[in-house]
C-alpha cells in the first residue's frame, strides 16, 4: 500500500498520516450492499463467486445497508425502484460510495427512449462515484470499476471528500 | 379433441347472441368474438363441459386496437376517441389436447369486461396487468389494482397508443 509499506522496518512501529491510514482502511474492505437489480446482478454475483473472487479486494456482500460502504447499482432502475434505491443509499453510513454498473444504471441503456417506467440514469437520484459501461459489463470490467473507486478513495482528504 | 368450428357451434347453441362471430383472419388462428359482459359464464362453461375441459388459461392479454378517431387538442397532443380496446384469451385443454382463442372488444371510453378469475385463478394477475397497461376494468375482480406500475401512478395507462409520459414523477425527471 505504498506509503504504509515503506514504514515497516524495525521496531514494529509504523508512522503514517491518519489520512493515509483511514483511506487505506476504507479502500481495503469495501463492503457492498447485498442487493441486485437485473441481469447485471448476475454478472455481479459471478464477480463475487470463486472464479473472479471479489473478496480478494475486501468486497463482501453485506445484507444490511447500515453496515455497508459501497452500493453497486447493478441493473435497470425503474421509477418504482428508484425511490427504494434512494432510501437504501440514505440508510448507509458515511463514508459511502456508489458504483453504477451497466448501461441501464448509467443512462437508461436500451430503455432510454421508450422506457416509460425507467429512470434514465441512477445519478438522477443518488451521486455516483464510478460508472462501469457494458450491457452487462463483464466481471473484469466491474473489477476495473472497483479498482478505480479504490484509487479515488486512496487520494481522498479528510478535509474534502473527493469520491 | 374439438376444432374451433365445433366449439363455436356448441357455444352458439348454448349462449345465442352473446357469441358474436367466428373469425378467420389468416394467417392467425381462428378466434371467437364474444360479449364482454358474458365472458365469465362462457369461460365457466368451456372449463366445466366434459367435451371441452379447458382447464388452462395459457394467456390473457389486452390490446389497444387504436381504431378510433385521432383528435388533436389545442396543445397539439394527439388523443384517440372512440374505437375499442380488446382482450384475448388463449385457452388450452391439457387433457383433451385442444386449444381455443377468445376475443372480447369493449369501448375505449368505458372499457368493462367481466373477470374470469372464477374459472381460472391465474387470470387474477393477468387481468391486473391488462388493467395496469390499458385501463380495462374487470368487473367482479377480487383485487383490481396496478401490478407493475407504482400504485400512485396517475399519468394513465402506458400501453395505450395515445399515452403520453409525464415530465416528472415524484421529483424525478422521466424523459431522457
Amino acid at each position: 500500500m505504498g506509503l504504509l509499506d515503506q514504514e515497516f522496518t524495525e521496531g514494529n512501529i509504523v508512522i503514517a498520516k491518519t489520512e493515509d491510514l483511514f483511506n487505506w482502511a476504507r479502500l481495503s474492505s469495501l463492503w457492498q450492499v447485498g442487493f441486485g437489480l437485473a441481469c447485471c446482478a448476475i454478472e455481479m454475483m459471478a464477480t463475487s463467486a470463486s472464479h473472479y473472487d471479489f473478496d480478494r479486494f475486501g468486497v463482501i456482500p453485506r445484507p444490511s445497508p447500515r453496515q455497508s460502504d459501497v452500493i453497486i447499482i447493478s441493473g435497470t432502475v425503474t421509477l418504482k425502484m428508484a425511490i427504494r434505491v434512494k432510501r437504501l443509499y440514505e440508510q448507509m453510513p458515511d463514508p459511502k460510495y456508489v458504483i453504477s454498473m451497466g448501461s441501464c444504471a448509467n443512462c437508461g441503456g436500451p430503455y432510454w427512449e421508450h422506457g416509460y417506467h425507467v429512470l434514465k440514469g441512477v445519478d438522477r437520484v443518488i451521486p455516483v462515484d464510478v460508472y462501469v459501461p457494458g450491457c452487462p459489463p463483464r466481471p473484469e470490467a466491474l473489477l476495473e470499476g472497483l479498482l478505480k473507486l479504490q484509487e479515488k478513495i486512496r487520494n481522498e482528504s479528510i478535509v474534502k471528500k473527493s469520491a | 379433441m374439438k376444432t374451433a368450428e365445433e366449439i363455436f357451434n356448441l357455444l352458439k347453441a348454448k349462449f345465442g347472441d352473446s357469441i358474436i362471430e367466428l373469425k378467420s383472419d389468416k394467417p392467425i388462428d381462428l378466434f371467437i368474438l364474444v360479449n364482454p359482459l358474458e365472458v365469465d359464464k362462457i369461460c365457466l362453461y368451456l372449463r366445466e363441459e366434459k367435451d371441452l375441459q379447458f382447464d388452462s388459461l395459457m394467456n390473457l392479454s389486452g390490446v389497444d386496437d387504436a381504431n378510433g378517431e385521432k383528435v388533436k387538442d389545442e396543445k397539439g397532443l394527439e388523443t384517440i376517441q372512440g374505437g375499442t380496446l380488446s382482450v384475448y384469451y388463449h385457452l388450452e385443454s391439457t387433457s383433451l389436447k385442444h386449444k381455443l382463442t377468445l376475443k372480447v372488444s369493449t369501448s375505449r371510453e368505458k372499457p368493462e369486461v367481466v373477470t374470469v378469475t372464477e374459472s381460472w385463478k391465474s387470470a387474477d394477475w393477468h387481468e391486473r396487468e391488462a388493467y395496469d397497461m390499458y385501463g380495462i376494468i374487470f368487473i367482479n375482480h377480487p383485487d383490481l389494482r396496478r401490478i407493475l406500475m407504482p400504485y400512485d401512478w396517475e399519468f394513465g395507462y402506458p400501453l395505450r397508443k395515445d399515452y403520453k409520459n409525464p415530465e416528472f414523477y415524484q421529483g424525478m425527471k422521466v424523459p431522457y
